[in-house]
């Protein structure tokens, strides 16, 4: 009896919670470092266009983008304008692009490269025409209409 | 319990700051998924030889700068695309003058026909991208359904469901998406 007192006394002992900040520092930076933090300011405008058939772009690490719309300033025209990384750009500019973007790759990953174009909607496919033919050139062959899903329809 | 010698750090709280991080970085990561429609450009070609198709091979699409469509030389429509593409490229009735079809064994599939027809796709400079996107959209759709005929009918379930590589590679070897994109050269011409 003397023994069974003596053990109600000490109640449960409390979790140590000591550890709990370090789990959730931990999640923390887990998400910090999957999460690509991806910053270009775009300087063109694009509303991307609507798509059913839409596949998801994969290793996002091995994608560049090639951005192309109506400058956001009205002061730079009104006429479709390619934008590659942060900076106005124009067609011949695209296969340095190309090449930088290989370089700074794993020899291993280069042919996983996927080019993704973001285009405006209402631009003209000229320019598009013209950036493929770039990217053919540059051995570029995987590309990318960058487009929105769009809830399938059933006929 | 003896004497204290340190008053210990409450470090209960450390947790809830912890938290507040975490919350903080989920809500503002904009998780957006890019999606778009997969392509694969040809290699360049370094003379103009023309490659020699059949020309009941080919199901020619054309989008003028006004956004219409011409499908085989007769104007067409978005809405019926798909369909048209689908009986050009299986040529269920083996007509003349659709696409050839040959006799191919195809592991895990079989002797199957396949179908030699080829999508071309060509565009005018002046036309909008959403078209284009519209039209490479209902193309997409026609190879999709015909692959997800195929697998059921094969495997019985749908394409994107099939979870065995090999059996994804035999599908795809009976229906290859074979969309051209044509040469810039062929727009002059056709503009």
């Amino acid at each position: 009896m003397g023994r069974f007192k003596e053990k109600q006394e000490k109640g449960i002992p409390a979790i140590s919670t000591a550890s709990l900040p370090d789990i959730v520092f931990i999640l923390l930076c887990f998400f910090m470092v999957s999460t690509t933090m991806r910053e270009t300011t775009l300087i063109v405008k694009v509303r991307l266009p609507e798509a059913t058939e839409v596949q998801k772009l994969e290793k996002k690490a091995l994608v560049s983008f090639i951005y192309v719309g109506q400058p956001m300033k009205t002061t730079f025209g009104t006429e479709s304008r390619i934008q590659l990384n942060d900076q106005f750009a124009t067609i011949d500019d695209i296969q340095d692009f190309i090449a930088t973007e290989r370089e700074a790759r794993d020899e291993t990953d280069r042919k996983f490269m996927t080019t993704s174009i973001k285009a405006d909607r209402d631009t003209r496919m000229g320019i598009i025409t013209d950036i493929k033919q770039e990217l053919r050139k540059s051995g570029a062959f995987k590309i990318n209409y960058s487009s929105r899903k769009l809830a399938k329809t059933v006929n | 319990m003896g004497k204290k010698s340190l008053p210990e750090i409450n470090a209960s709280s450390m947790a809830d700051i912890a938290f507040l991080l975490l919350i903080f970085f989920l809500v503002t990561v904009t998780m957006d998924v890019d999606t778009g429609i997969t392509r694969k450009l040809p290699p360049p070609v370094e003379d103009d030889s023309k490659v020699d198709f059949n020309q009941r091979n080919i199901f020619e699409v054309l989008v003028n700068s006004a956004n219409m469509l011409l499908v085989e030389g007769k104007p067409g429509e978005l809405a019926t695309l798909k369909d048209e593409t689908k009986h050009f490229f299986l040529n269920p009735a083996n007509e003349a003058n659709l696409p050839e079809k040959k006799l191919e064994n195809i592991d895990l599939i079989g002797d199957v026909y396949v179908s030699k027809g080829v999508v071309s796709l060509k565009n005018d400079r002046g036309t909008s991208y959403e078209m284009y996107i519209k039209v490479q959209n209902e193309l997409t759709r026609a190879f999709q359904e015909m692959r997800d005929e195929l697998a059921v009918e094969k495997f019985g379930t749908k394409y994107d469901n099939l979870t065995d590589p090999a059996k994804q590679e035999a599908i795809q070897a009976v229906i290859p998406i074979a969309i051209s994109e044509a040469e810039p050269e062929d727009i002059g011409k056709t503009k």
